[in-house]
């Protein structure tokens, strides 16, 4: 007997019982289609990562406190950025930044609740490749000055004063009256912070106003960012960097209260996460797989027994135990092969308008999809396969006389 | 080569093991040439479908020879047993053993699914439908069993034993299931057969049905009580 037919064969067994076969095959499809679904969520989340961390800028090095240590918030402090800015060799600028609490924003009888509001010093624009869209940053002596100026994010601008020009209006932030002179460019949302819904200040004058009442201090930092002049000079700036802020906390470079990392770094560090979490999805997915699989066995050992008697006539007409072996296995291989695509399907289509309804950012693992395929074949093959040599073994007068 | 198709000699079947053994056949010698009609008679459980079961190289004997078309059965191999069914035999059976959910038409091309030459689809298909036809169910191709009467569900059937041309057919109680008159109509596909040349081994329990045989073996406790011409077997008198 020629394969073609019994595949044929094969198919029309199947084809018998269409909402049978389609049951049987819901737990390869689900199986098949968690795995590409899962694998797009993590390497998604891993991506929007490192987004995030990219677009802090080029060749930026960041210098933060310590996290999990005593006092963590007040290590890092405005002093540490400027003995940098004056004794590291390498760097084309340097943007140390603190965010108070969030405050109420004013011009004009528009009033905005709750905006972010971020004090940095004067290189924060090109340190950070984030560009002034009209008029222009603050300068370093107006952050000396404490000068009484303002950046507004492309957003707030726009919800101050609508198209009318920004530049020059006087804006109160809390109950400080101040003046615009800078619009940032637009840049939307970049992994869930909302550049252009934050106003941008010099950190001399966010300090006096606004950082009086915080337990960090008027003299605390939250991140230094350094720019390096080029790639090649990125591991002295850190050595010089963590020996510097090393004299100047009076600890051991090898314990130190601060770390300072590349993008890289903080990309590699949140991938050990990320990838531990994909690790656990993809078992999960990868079990779901496994119990579809037995749900194949278990229909198709029910399926033996409930076509006995239609085994042993094919046997008494002269199909031989081979035949009836490869018929069933190949009933299996295909359940689990149709599982495969549809799973496929389902799975590359919701990942898809996951991504598009904004519900989950996912990319597809293009590996995912002959990889979940070829689990879903060897899952047909090896579940197939016992319930294919219980139906050969059968005797065929025994088969005939069943009832 | 003889003129024997079937020479059976000293066949024994037991089944089961010591004290649960049961003899089905005692030691049987039978030789059927070809073109014989022969019809087989005997109380139940007196090892007439053992015999059937062997002689279609379903079941193989406790002891002794079976030679098919001068060859000898015991040597043969599963598959070739399965290759044997396949061409030399045609079965008939009384509950007539078709697959509910094909049509006649599909339940007749089965046996050129397992051929060990390749037929093609169109090649198959007009074959089944010439077997059909030779039934008188040229109408009914596309009929599921379920739409056809027991008559005619026996000639799908029988259909289905001819359509590879076996040389020996073999039908257990074909009308075991059937009233009088569909018993008729399928007696006489029989004897349209046999006058073709085909040979035919039958079980019935009917001395009407096996007074068209030209040949009546009568067996008794898996033993041979007698094996003559027509009219003159003693199980014909039993009426059993
Ligand atoms: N698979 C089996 N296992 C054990 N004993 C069996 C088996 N098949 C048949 N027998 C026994 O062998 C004997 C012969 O059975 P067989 O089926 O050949 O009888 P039969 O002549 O066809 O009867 P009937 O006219 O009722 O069909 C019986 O005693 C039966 O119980
Ligand atoms: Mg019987």
């Amino acid at each position: 007997m020629k394969l073609r037919k019994i595949f044929r064969t094969a198919w029309e067994g199947l084809m018998l019982n269409k909402v049978r076969s389609f049951l049987t095959t819901l737990g390869v499809i689900i199986g098949v289609a968690s795995v590409i679904v899962m694998l797009a969520v993590s390497a998604g989340a891993e991506a929007s990562i490192a987004e995030q961390i990219n677009a802090l800028g080029a060749n930026l090095i960041i210098v933060s406190p310590m996290r999990g240590i005593p006092g963590a918030g007040r290590t890092l402090l405005i002093d540490d950025a400027y003995a940098i800015a004056e004794q590291v060799v390498g760097i084309s600028g340097i943007s140390a930044e603190q965010s108070p609490a969030a405050q109420n924003v004013r011009a004009d009888g528009v009033t905005l609740e709750s905006i972010p509001v971020i004090g940095t010093t004067a290189d924060f624009s090109s340190v950070r490749d984030y560009a002034v869209a009209e008029g222009r940053y603050f300068t370093a002596d107006e952050d000396d000055r404490k000068a009484k100026v303002v950046i507004l994010g492309s957003g707030i601008a726009t919800d101050l004063f609508g198209t009318e020009r920004a530049i020059g209006q006087t804006i109160t932030v809390d109950s400080t009256k101040l003046t615009v002179i800078g619009v940032m460019e637009a840049k939307g949302l970049v992994a869930d912070v909302d550049y252009d819904g934050r106003v941008y200040l010099p950190i001399s004058l966010v300090f006096q106003k606004f950082m009086t009442a915080s337990p960090m201090g008027t003299d605390a930092v939250r991140t230094i960012y350094l720019k390096s002049e080029s790639q090649e000079q990125i591991d002295s700036v850190i050595a010089q960097t963590t020996a510097i802020l090393a004299a100047r906390h009076d600890v051991d470079p090898a314990k130190p209260d601060f770390t300072v990392q590349t993008q890289q770094d903080i990309i590699a560090t949140q991938e050990a996460t990320t990838a531990a979490f994909r690790d656990l999805l993809a078992w999960v997915a990868g079990i779901s797989l496994l119990v579809g699989g037995i749900g194949i066995m278990n229909i198709m050992l029910v399926s033996v027994t409930e076509r006995t008697r239609e085994i042993g006539l094919r046997q008494a007409l002269g199909a031989r135990a081979s035949t009836v072996l490869m018929q069933f296995l190949i009933e299996a291989i295909i359940l689990s092969l149709a599982g495969g695509l549809v799973g496929v399907i389902i799975g590359v289509g919701s990942s898809y308008l996951f991504d598009m309804f904004g519900t989950m950012r996912t990319e597809i693992v293009p590996m995912s999809i002959p990889l979940a395929f070829g689990a879903a074949t060897i899952v047909g093959i090896f579940f197939g396969y016992y319930p294919a040599t219980q139906a050969a073994k059968l005797d065929p007068i025994e088969a005939l006389r069943r009832e | 080569m003889n003129n024997n198709l079937i020479e059976i000699t000293g066949m024994t079947k037991i089944y089961g093991m010591d004290e649960a053994a049961v003899s089905a056949l005692a030691g049987v010698d039978v030789d059927v040439s070809r073109g014989e009609f022969v019809a087989i008679m005997g109380h139940s459980g007196s090892g007439k479908s053992t015999l059937m079961n062997i002689l279609g190289c379903l079941d193989r004997p406790t002891e002794g020879a079976y030679l098919l078309d001068g060859r000898d059965v015991e040597q043969m191999s599963k598959d070739e047993l399965a290759e044997i069914r396949n061409e030399k035999l045609g079965f008939i059976f009384q509950s007539f053993n078709l697959l509910p959910r094909l049509s006649a038409l599909s339940n007749v091309m089965l046996p050129m699914l397992y051929n060990s030459e390749d037929i093609n689809d169109a090649d198959a298909e007009s074959r089944a439908i010439a077997s059909l036809e030779a039934v008188g169910l040229g109408e009914r191709l596309h009929h599921r069993p379920n739409q056809l009467s027991g008559g005619q569900q026996q000639r799908v059937a029988i259909a289905r034993a001819l359509v590879n041309k076996p040389p020996l057919i073999l039908a257990d109680e074909p009308t075991g299931n059937l009233d009088s008159k569909s018993s008729v109509e399928i007696m006489d596909i029989l004897h349209g057969l046999h006058k073709n040349g085909a040979t035919i081994v039958m079980v019935t329990h009917e001395p009407d049905i096996a007074s068209h045989a030209e040949r009546i073996i009568c067996v008794k406790d898996g033993l041979i009580l007698s094996d003559g011409r027509n009219g003159v077997s003693p199980c014909l008198a039993q009426r059993i």
